[in-house]
């Protein structure tokens, strides 16, 4: 996460056109060396299985040349509406016309959220997709307590995730317990396992515990998919149990709430009450970390992720803070799992590989760390945006790329990059983000 | 009260492989008094420092802190933030240590964290928004606001701590430790890089924090003439042992002073001196 420091910007803008040609002729050179053999030199097997090759000199030129070109765009586009001066370019009138629409931002999309299921409810399509940014959105929020409070940079979420999916998937299928008994029960194992990561990780700092989280998140992947007796390995776990509208199921029986309702069926009814039921837990999420953040663990938290130093000179235990920050995050990310396995029915290890991990650290670093409108926000963009680019098919990551690449210069410490007081004598003053520390893990 | 010293150190050894920084050191620093501890630099006062406030583990020597009740600590077995916790012994740092994103008055609340922690029945209590918890916050924005005062950064208390100015950052960081409620405040250069009109008010605080809370002051500082107005004691150390100790007076007529702190060169040792006071 390297933040383009006001310096090194403006020693750009007024660098000028040499140093612009110099960083594109940089750039165009590294395409050359890497496309140079990626594209360059085709081989092929033979008709009589012997090596064959051709060359493609004129796909290099011009790959080479967009390269050249994109580099000048993009340092344009920085110096033009780069982070450093934006914030001075925009006139006060609109500033606070900017933090009026932020006042009202998260109200409106709450209401918009709530409705959507009446608004879209012909639409499975779109309903499906609104549970999807939802998990994302409690992942995100989940991780947020972890990496945006605390500090600590945590590259296996995704593992928590699985502990949750897996203890629901489990203890319903063996035990036959019912969704609303076994989602705490899916909380508190991952926090559990949280707390087992914390401890061999509380010495490490940064890159380090990067790596260390990473492994954690494959560890747990590997268990499951080599622990059959168990999880049923790569095979998973089907015949997941629906949840119940606290023990009214959702089905066409004659005790469903449909017929309990007296009004017709329709699958829909169980779209909308796992859409709902995502929303409710999302929101607990957000409730409670908002109120975490104004209590003494949560100043903690964050005191963690500007200073251990001074944390441990006013007497604070990094350790528990440390390891209840894991556990916090773990057990939303717990919660979210069980809600992934009752709403797709059958998990396998497969949906819980790094690339997860990634996409959510990735949502948490985009919404700006901390911000939980931010994660929100971002947890829209990268899921629902992800699907608006559907059309392009083969170029769809491609251009999602360089969106999330634009995205990150113009905003480089995220969608909403201020930090908001917890607690104020007079008038609460959002805290820039240049101020504002990362943390080092 | 029992006895007048609070802290007293003995034998104090620091090697950090075959380096000796701090040797056989053993001074004692009185109750409700304010202690300096000067030396060139180089010296070992930091190392002394962290010795004293857990971030370091002595290789030798004892380091007995007695508290007013009578209760006697031996901080060199206490780690880290048990030494502010427990034994109540509370610093700042050479180079200001605070929590730049988070504001001024945060920074004071997070100083609070171990009594409110308490008072949030470990979270719990604070999450269901227990009135005892509502209390205690507001007891400890009062104590944070009191300290804001005394510091003269009333009117900025929701800004942000890494906006404030230099000198405003030093005596924030002396307002958190002191928001810790220490028995012994340690204070790491505080008039490092403020000028003479900060310095005096500096001074100042750091009288009133004796005079009116009784909190004992253990000090490391270069600027002398804080250094002479407001010290009872002052500990002189040289390439990590003590050369001198004794009243402001009689140290600074030391010639073994002198003659270490300032040079070989007396003549212009006394010039500097004198400039400097």
């Amino acid at each position: 996460m390297t933040v383009i420091s006001p310096e090194t910007a403006s020693a750009s803008r007024t660098a000028g056109i040499p140093a612009l040609l110099k960083t594109a002729f940089v750039n165009a050179l590294i395409a050359l060396v890497l496309f140079s053999l990626m594209v360059g030199i085709r081989t092929e097997a033979g008709s009589d299985g012997q090596l064959t090759y051709w060359t493609r000199f004129g796909d290099v030129a011009a790959l080479v040349a967009a390269v050249f070109g994109g580099s000048i765009v993009i340092e344009l586009l920085r110096q033009w509406i780069g982070s450093s001066g934006a914030e001075k370019l925009i006139p006060p009138a609109v500033q606070s016309s900017m933090s009026l629409v932020g006042r009202y931002l998260a109200p409106a999309l709450l209401i918009f959220t709530v409705l959507v299921p009446v608004i879209f409810y012909q639409q499975r399509y779109i309903l499906d997709l609104a549970i999807l940014v939802l998990t994302y959105v409690m992942l995100g929020w989940g991780l947020n307590v972890v990496v945006g409070l605390a500090g600590l940079l945590d590259l296996g979420y995704v593992a928590f995730y699985a502990v949750g999916a897996y203890s629901y998937a489990l203890l319903a299928t063996n035990f036959g317990w019912s969704f609303w008994v076994c989602l705490p029960l899916a909380g508190i194992l991952a926090a559990f396992w949280g707390v087992l990561l914390g401890f061999p990780v509380l010495r490490l700092r940064g890159d380090y515990l990067a790596i260390v989280t990473l492994a954690f998140g494959e560890i747990i992947r590997l268990v499951i998919i080599n622990w059959q007796e168990l999880t049923g390995g790569p095979n998973g776990v089907s015949g997941i149990p629906r949840p119940s509208f606290f023990g009214i199921p959702l089905d066409n029986s004659d005790n469903g709430l449909a017929a309990w309702l007296h009004i017709e069926y329709s699958t829909t009814h169980r779209i909308v009450f796992l859409f709902y039921l995502i929303l409710a837990l999302a929101l607990l999420t957000n409730w409670v970390t908002i109120r975490l953040r104004r209590l003494p663990i949560g100043r903690a938290w964050e005191a963690l992720r500007e200073d251990e130093v001074a944390c441990r000179a006013l007497g604070i235990n990094t350790t528990t803070t440390k390891l209840t920050a894991f556990a916090t995050g773990a057990m939303f990310g717990g919660f979210a799992g069980a809600f992934f396995a009752t709403r797709q029915g059958f998990i396998s290890p497969e949906s819980f590989t790094f690339q997860e991990s990634a996409l959510v650290l990735a949502i948490v670093v985009l919404g700006g760390m901390g911000s939980q409108l931010g994660v929100a926000l971002a947890a829209l963009a990268m899921i629902g945006g992800f699907e608006l680019f559907r059309s392009l098919e083969t170029y769809r990551m491609l251009v999602f790329g360089i969106a999330m690449v634009l995205i990150m210069i113009w905003r480089p410490r995220g969608l909403i990059g201020h930090r908001a007081p917890t607690v104020y004598l007079t008038k609460a003053q959002a805290i820039s983000s240049d101020l504002v520390k990362e943390g080092h893990g | 009260m029992s006895g007048a010293t609070i802290l007293s150190v003995d034998r104090l050894t620091m090697r950090f492989g075959g380096i000796v920084a701090v040797q056989d050191l053993s001074f004692a620093a009185e109750r409700n008094k304010i202690t300096a501890l000067i030396g060139p630099n180089g010296a070992g006062k930091t190392t002394v420092f962290n010795c004293i406030t857990g971030f370091y583990k002595p290789s030798g020597g004892t380091i007995r802190l007695t508290h007013d009740d009578g209760r006697a600590i031996a901080l060199e077995r206490l780690n880290d933030f048990r030494i502010a916790k427990q034994a109540k012994v509370a610093r700042t740092f050479q180079n200001i240590r605070l929590f730049p994103g988070m504001t001024a008055l945060e920074n004071l609340m997070v100083a609070q964290h171990n009594a409110l922690m308490r008072a949030s029945g470990f979270t719990l209590l604070g999450l269901i928004g227990a009135p005892v918890y509502r209390d205690a916050e507001k007891r400890a924005i009062d104590l944070a606001t009191d300290w804001l005062k005394r510091v003269n950064l009333l009117d900025r208390a929701d800004d942000a701590a890494g906006n404030l100015a230099y000198g405003d950052q030093r005596r924030l960081e002396i307002a958190r430790a002191m928001c810790t409620e220490p028995a012994l405040l340690c204070l790491d250069e505080p008039a490092a890089g403020l000028n003479a009109r900060e310095s005096a008010a500096l001074s100042e605080l750091l009288l009133s924090i004796r005079n009116e809370l009784g909190t004992s002051i253990l000090l490391i500082e270069h600027d002398m003439s804080v250094v002479m107005e407001i010290s009872d004691h002052i500990v002189v150390m040289d390439h990590g042992v003590k050369i001198a100790e004794g009243s402001p007076r009689a140290v600074r007529d030391d010639p073994k002073v002198i003659a270490a702190y300032l040079g070989t060169d007396e003549d212009e040792a006394v010039a500097v001196m004198e400039s400097g006071s």
